[in-house]
Parts: structure tokens; sequence; C-alpha cells
């Protein structure tokens, strides 16, 4: 289990080295002429000439890119070259921001889901229809569009809830509420469309198998039987869902941030992007490469904890 | 969200055995009311979009400062946006962008994926574990993030964005044509076409290709799904190109003035869910229908067994054969079924019946053998003593008296009491009995805490001593272990060992030696004699194997068709078989298996 553990870490690693390769000699070959970008138009042919000397953009890709790999791995990731706050400041102060509408999200979509994938799959007839009937609407309407219609009705309509920006949980519990409810409201919604009918599937299939007659035989309760041995059986596929979803939750989050106006990572990707803000596009890459792997690594543990012929493999 | 879900979670249960679908596909899809509803609906918004210029005499990017935000209306079908421009025209042109940026990028998606797919599913080696590296790469990567980086540096073009998102989306392609052609490509029908010196092309295209077309059809429309929803989320964030008319910049527009006309909103938001939801219904009907015919031969052979039970329960009406035994017990049977019939009411009213009128007597401290073929009831009649049929299963007539109480009338509540604790059960497939996520320790206890009040640490020491008992070498080793890490042998002795657990009085084994090697079986049929013998338990074995029956039983009921044709003593069954079914069953051990012949002394 470590060895397999310390396999997929290392495996992460490479991985994330290889991304943030490619996308450094990318978006340096095409970063055109960095200087002019910054200053504008009017500025003269000598101060932009100064300030790619000072962004140390005068010397070669390659060893440019070594230097920077070098400071990255002590975690310092330059500075931006537009606001010259450092980049790791920029994003660790959003990155929290980010990971609790993320995680919000995640573990919502894990709870409604179970909720619902069981229900569905226990009861059949109309509940499960209704259930399928979500998750096609789930699945098909983009979360923005989710987000758009909150905003509208619970927002601005109803005023339960804010429409824009946010209150951190240790400044005033009550503002944060009222800040992040919709927005991981919004991220969930398509993630319950996939898992529930994960979870409904994996539930019917493990009450199909022998062993749940064994252990009726042995005279275990109903609740025993369902929520400790089915859906404990029933829990890994589910979780490959959710984690396969992740990635996908780390870019929704950009959108809904937006419609929200909450100053997280999807701020600081919409900005740096738009801006062309190098050193802070490759910050967020390694941030949101690490978060990746991190996830997974978590999601094997729980996995192995799940299933244990996982844990020999 | 939705991006993974497409590469990861479809393909294997798309590609399982797809070769049966090719037929009739098609025609059996155009039947599905939902699919052709959702095909329809697909069909009129690309006709809408193509046939714009015919519908609204308005150019979409006509701006107007005179008509902003003008509501529904004689001159403005929809009403005019916050640049004055008409809705309705923005609405049909607008489609015809984004129907056409997704398309470009399913297209892109479709042709790498498809290609490297055959590729490293045909030829293998090295070409698989690169583009399996690349498949986890791209898989890592957030798309818009990828998406607003390409477009800072490229610049706000709807078709860069769309080839660059096809690129990140070719991965759900390559998963799936990838899984199917490695599974078929050392199918009997591909090596045959080698053989015979068609070249790998051909095969590629004749072969493998029409494996993979139905199942590439569905992903197509959950990735040309995808694609609309990020297209109209870049452009409704506002990085989409402002020039062109999109159903993503009409919304950007609607939400800037969401507060002045929320339904400027409403249209392009309409159109994207429907798109969407018509994209996803059609997807789903497609599979549905492809599963289905994917295992036809599974339908016809349930419809072959309920026409054999059907036949079988119009038989003759005979009476059961009963071998008349001096002295009758003094005592009541332990367990006393009578006139039982279970049967599986149909969707359509009818009621299959696998069991028809079934009387027998089990006596306190005896191994009573039931036996008989497959699919002749003996399995059912043993699970309704348990009350455990399978979904569907009802006792519609007849009585069951476990220690004079009728089983088919006490309450739920009371039947899980006696399970387990009075009447217990050993199951046939020792391997698919045990829960794969629990230690054999947590499963052979939680039973006995339950039932005999046991602290964790007595039921430990208690289901130690079991395991000692029915003969597992190193009990503390199998408590610890997972069902996967036993062998089938010792996987059924920990099932025994679970079933006199809680000192039960009747013990109802359903063919458990069946799934066992040879030289297990005598060991296990050992074990049972054993315990049997130890404990004073009573025995209800279900069997066919006369074997089996003239090792352990003292009784035997044979079991025909859903009733019992003969029943007395194993002795006196063994010497005398009357009823024909009996006799017939003693000619197929002498055919398979030779290691019983004395028996074939006693045949008449």
């Amino acid at each position: 289990m470590l060895t397999f553990t310390v396999r997929r870490l290392l495996y992460g690693v490479l991985l994330l080295f290889v991304i943030v390769t490619l996308a450094y000699l990318l978006l340096y070959a095409a970063a055109g002429n960095v200087g002019r970008t910054i200053l504008g138009p009017t500025a003269t042919q000598a101060t932009v000439a100064l300030k790619n000397q000072q962004l140390g953009l005068n010397s070669p890709l390659l060893s440019r890119y070594f230097s920077w790999l070098g400071h990255a791995l002590t975690g310092n990731f330059g500075s931006s070259w537009f606001t010259n706050q450092p980049v790791t400041t920029a994003i660790l102060t959003r990155l929290q921001v980010t990971l609790t509408l993320v995680f919000g999200a995640v573990i919502v979509s894990a709870v409604v889901s179970a909720v619902l994938g069981v229900w569905a799959a226990l009861r059949g007839g109309w509940v499960d229809r209704v259930i399928q009937v979500f998750s096609v609407l789930g699945f098909a309407v983009p979360g923005f569009l989710i987000a758009v219609f909150l905003v509208r009705y619970f927002a601005l309509g109803l005023h339960w809830f804010k429409p824009t920006g946010y209150v951190p949980i240790t400044y005033y519990f009550g503002g944060w509420v009222r800040t992040v409810t919709l927005p991981v409201i919004a991220l969930s919604i398509g993630l319950v469309a996939g898992v529930a009918q994960q979870v409904r599937s994996s539930v019917i299939d493990a009450l199909r198998q022998d062993w749940v007659r064994t252990l009726r035989s042995r005279g275990l309760s109903e609740r025993s039987v369902l929520f400790k041995h089915v859906l404990r059986n029933a829990g890994g596929p589910a979780l490959s869902v959710l984690a396969l979803s992740f990635v996908g939750l780390l870019g929704g989050a950009v959108i809904i941030e937006e419609v929200f106006g909450i100053p997280g990572l999807g701020q600081v990707a919409v900005l740096a992007t738009s801006e062309g803000d190098v050193p802070l596009v490759m910050g967020l890459v390694v941030a949101i490469g690490v978060i990746v792997i991190l996830v997974n690594l978590v999601i094997d543990l729980l996995q192995g904890f799940l299933n244990p012929k996982a844990r020999i493999s | 969200m939705t991006e993974v879900a497409a590469t990861g979670v479809l393909a294997p249960d798309v590609t399982s055995d797809m070769r049966a679908a090719r037929t009739h596909l098609a025609r059996r899809f155009l039947k599905n009311p939902l699919g052709v509803a959702a095909l329809s609906v697909l069909v009129l918004i690309v006709l809408a979009a193509v046939f714009a210029p015919l519908l609204t005499s308005y150019n979409p990017n006509a701006v107007s400062v005179l008509s902003i935000l003008q509501g529904p209306g004689a001159g403005h079908l929809l009403g005019t946006d916050g640049a004055g421009r008409d809705v309705w025209s923005r609405l049909l042109y607008g489609g015809r962008y984004t129907l056409a940026g997704a398309l470009l990028a399913t297209f892109v998606a479709a042709l790498l994926g498809i290609t490297s797919g055959l590729v490293a599913g045909y030829y293998g080696k090295w070409f698989e574990s690169a583009a399996s590296w690349v498949t986890t790469l791209l898989m890592a990567l957030p798309g818009i993030v990828v998406l607003l980086a390409a477009r800072a540096v490229l610049g706000p073009s709807l078709w860069t964005v769309m080839i660059i998102f096809g690129v990140l989306l070719a991965p759900a392609f390559y998963r799936l044509v990838f899984t199917a052609v490695s599974g078929v490509r050392n199918e009997l029908f591909v090596d045959a076409a080698r053989v015979s010196g068609v070249s790998d092309f051909r095969i590629i295209s004749r072969h493998i290709l029409t494996v993979v077309r139905a199942p590439v059809i569905i992903q197509a429309s959950i990735v040309f799904g995808i694609a609309i929803a990020v297209q109209v989320g870049l452009d409704f964030l506002g990085f989409g190109d402002q020039s062109i008319p999109t159903w993503g910049n009409m919304l950007n527009d609607g939400f800037t003035n969401l507060y002045r006309d929320p339904q400027l909103v409403v249209w392009p938001g309409l159109a994207v869910v429907l798109t969407g939801v018509a994209l996803t219904l059609f997807a789903n009907a497609l599979r549905d229908e492809l599963e289905q015919s994917a295992r036809p031969s599974r339908r016809r052979r349930a419809a072959a067994a309920v026409a054999a039970t059907a036949a079988g329960s119009a038989g003759p009406d005979t009476d059961t054969i009963v071998h008349e035994e001096p002295g009758s017990p003094a005592q009541a049977p332990l367990l006393d079924i009578e006139n039982l019939a279970i049967g599986y009411p149909q969707p359509d009213g009818s009621v299959t019946r696998v069991v028809n009128d079934v009387s027998l007597d089990i006596r306190r401290g005896e191994v009573h053998g039931l036996i008989g073929e497959s699919g002749s009831g003996k399995t059912q009649t043993a699970w309704s003593v348990l009350r455990l049929l399978p979904s569907g299963g009802e006792i519609l007539d007849g009585s069951i008296r476990f220690d004079g109480e009728d089983l088919s009338k006490v309450p739920e509540t009371k039947m899980r009491d006696l399970r387990g604790g009075r009447i217990a059960y050993i199951p046939q497939e020792p391997m698919s009995n045990l829960d794969p996520s629990f230690t054999i320790g947590n499963q052979l206890t939680e039973p006995m805490r339950i039932k005999l009040g046991l602290s964790k640490a007595e039921a430990r020491a208690r289901a130690l001593k079991l395991l000692g008992q029915v003969g597992i070498p190193d009990p503390e080793r199998t408590f610890a272990s997972y069902p996967h890490e036993l062998s089938g042998g010792m996987a059924q002795r920990v099932l025994i060992a679970g079933a006199v657990s809680c000192e039960p009085d009747l013990v109802i084994a359903d063919e458990p030696t069946t799934a066992l090697d040879v030289t297990i079986q005598a060991e296990i049929l050992d074990l049972l004699r054993e315990l049997q013998q130890e404990l004073g338990v009573t025995i209800l074995i279900v069997t066919h194997n006369f074997g089996v029956v003239a090792d352990l039983c003292d009784r035997v009921s044979v079991m025909q068709k859903g009733r019992i044709v003969e029943m007395g003593s194993a002795r006196s069954i063994f010497a005398d078989p009357r009823h024909p079914y009996t006799r017939s069953l003693f000619d197929a051990i002498l055919d398979e298996s030779p290691a019983r012949g004395p028996y074939a002394e006693t045949r008449p």
C-alpha cells in the first residue's frame, strides 16, 4: 500500500513537471514583446527595452526556464508583471476561497448523491424517475446558467443570499453562509447528476450480489446490510466518478466565481490570462497541478479503505 | 464538471459486447419515443440555425441606439438587447456560430481520439503507452484555464478556441475506441481476416470501425454538448469574439442587463438548455437501445426458462411416492412444509410458478436431502424457508411450520430474529457469498454480537474457536483476512462457521459443495457430518448429487419441476427408487461420477 501510494505520488510529480515545462515554454514562446504589452503603445522603444531587461527577458528561453524552476522549487514564483505582487501571495490569499467552494461542492455532492442514489435504487418507481429526470437536467444544463438562475431568484428576488462577493468564515459566519451557499449549489448540481446516477446503479448492483442474501440469512438488520455493507461496496465506483469530476470542478469554479464576483483563483485566472501576466499564469498552473495531485492521492487512499482489493495492486 | 464525466465514466459499459449491437440498432432507436423526440428537437434547432436568413429579416449585428431593450412586440419578435439588436435574429444566427463551433470541437476530438485509439488499440506497443500518457496529461488540465490561457496568447477566435478544446476532449474518444479495439483485436473474426490476407487498413475499416460506430455517436453527442457548454461559458464571461452573435455573447449581454430586462438571459439560456437536454436524451436513448440489443441471448434464455417451468407446472398432477417407514417419529417435525407454492408475478399480471404444492417434513436432528436437477425449484424452496426469495418472489400458497410457527405469516422482525439465530444458511458459491469489503472476522462477529449479545472480545474468541473447529489451520490469520485472500474451500469453511456460529436449530445448506473441487467436496461433506454429530443440529441439504445424499442424509425428498415426486429414508430410496425421475437421477450418477460407483449395485 505504501509503495503504491509513493509510486502514485511520484507519477503525479512527474506529470506536474511535464505540464509545467510545456506551459512555460509555450507561454513564453507565444508571449511576444512583453515590455510593449505591459507599458502600452505610447511607451518609447527605450523604456520597452529597459522593461524587458528588468524582467530578464533577454536571456535565452531555456536558461530563463531553469532559473524559474530553481526558484519555484524554493517557493518563489516571481512577481506579477502588472501589479508587482509576489505570485505566491497572490495565489495563496485566493486559494482558500476557491478551495472552500470546491470542497464545499464535493462534500455537498457526495452527501446529496448518496442520499438520492440510494433512494432511487431502493424505491424505484416515481422517485427513481424524478431522480433520472433531474440527472439529465443536471448533466445537460451548464453550471453557470444554474448560477444565473439562482442569483436571479434567491439573491435578487428573495434576498436570502448575497448575489456577489465573499465574506471569510473567520470574519463573520452568517455572511460566509450567505455568500458561499449559491455558488456551492451551482457547482454541485452537475456533479450530483453524475454521481447520484453512479450511486444508484452500484447500489442496485450490490443488492443483487449473493452475499447480501447471506448477510440477511445471518439475521442482520436491514439497516446494517444496507448502510454498512451495500453502501461501502457501492462507494468505490461513486468515488471514482467524483475524483474524475474534480478537475472539471476547478474549471467550473472559474466561471462560477466570475458570476458571483468571488475573489478566488478563478478571478486570478481570468485576470492573469486576459492581461497575459505569464508569471501569475505559471503560478496558477503549479497550484492547480498540486491540488489535483493531492486530491488524487486522497482518493487513492480512500479507495484502498473502501476496497481491500485495491490495496494490493 | 461535465467534461470529465464524458472522458472517464462512459467508456466501459458502452463498449461491452458491441458487436451484437450493430444489427437493427437504427431501427430500434426509431421506436424509442424519447430518443426520436430528442432527435427531432435537435434537427429543428439545426434547421433554424441553417435557415436563419429565411426566418428573420434583421441583421443580428445591427446596433440601434433608438431601440435599446425593447420588449417583445410587433417590430421585434423577442425584443431587442442592450445594444438595440434584434434578439430573435441573434438567437438564430447565434445558433449557427455556437453549433458550428461545437461541431468543430467534436470533429477535432473525434478525429484525434479515434485515430490514436485505433492505432494504439490495434498495434499497441510504444504508441499505446505514449498515448495513455498524453491522455492522463490532458485529463489533469482544467479545460477552462487552458482555454483562457490560449485565448490570451492567440486572441479571442471562436474557431481557435474550439480546436484547442477539441484536442483537450480527444481522450473521450481515445479511451472508448482503444478499449473496444484492444478487446476486439484478438477476436477470431479479426484473426480470420488477417490470416486470409486482408490488409490492416481493410480490417480496421470493415471489422473494427463498425464495432465502435454506435458508441462513438453516443460519445460525440455528449462531447458536442460539453463543447457548447464550455464555449457558451467562455463567451458568457466575455472572453469570446464579441463581433459575432453567439448564444454565449447573448447571455453575457443578458447578464449585464439582468436588473433591467431579466428575459434577455431567458432566450439564449433556453436554447442552450434545450440543446443540452436533447443531446443528453438522444445519447441516453441510443445507449439504452445499444445495451438492450447487446444482450438478446440472455432474454431468450430467460424466456426459455420461464417456458420450461410453465410447462412443468402444467404436467400431470401425480401424488408423491412416500416410502413407508417402520415406526413413525414420536416428536413433531422441526420443519413442516405443506402445499407450498412459490411464484413470480409478471408485469402482464400472470404469475410464473416455480414451486407447486411442495410438502415435506424434517425431523429434529436429521439430515434431510432435497434433491433434483437445476430448475426443479429446490433452491427456491430452501430460500422460502428463510423468507429470502429474490425480489419479486412470493409464497403464493401453503404453510412453512418451523417449531410450530408458520413462517409464511410471521412479521419480518420476528423472521429476522429467527434468521441466523435459529435457522441458518450455507450458500452454494463460497466466493460470492462473503462481502468483499469486510474482513472475515468482521463478518463472523457481527451476527454473534447481535444474536448472542457477545462483547467484541467474546465474539472474537468464539469466532477464532469456530474457525479452528471448521478446520482452518491458522484462525488468527483467516480472521484478519479479506475474502479475496481465501481459497474457495476456505471460504466455504468460513461460511459454515458463520452458519453455526449462533447455535441454530436448523441449517439450510444450498448445494454446499457444488462450486468446489472434488477433493475439497469430500472434506466439506466430512465437516458437515462432524458438525451435525457434534452440535446435534438439523440440516436441510439441497443438492443435485446422489453421492452427497448417500454420504450424509437420513431422509430424502426428490423434487422435479416444482413438486416432490418421491420421499423416504435414504436407505429405502437407494434400495428401491420407484419414480422414473428418481431412477433417471441414479443413471446420471453412473454417467458423471464413477467414484460413487458402489451405489450402482443397489439399482433394481
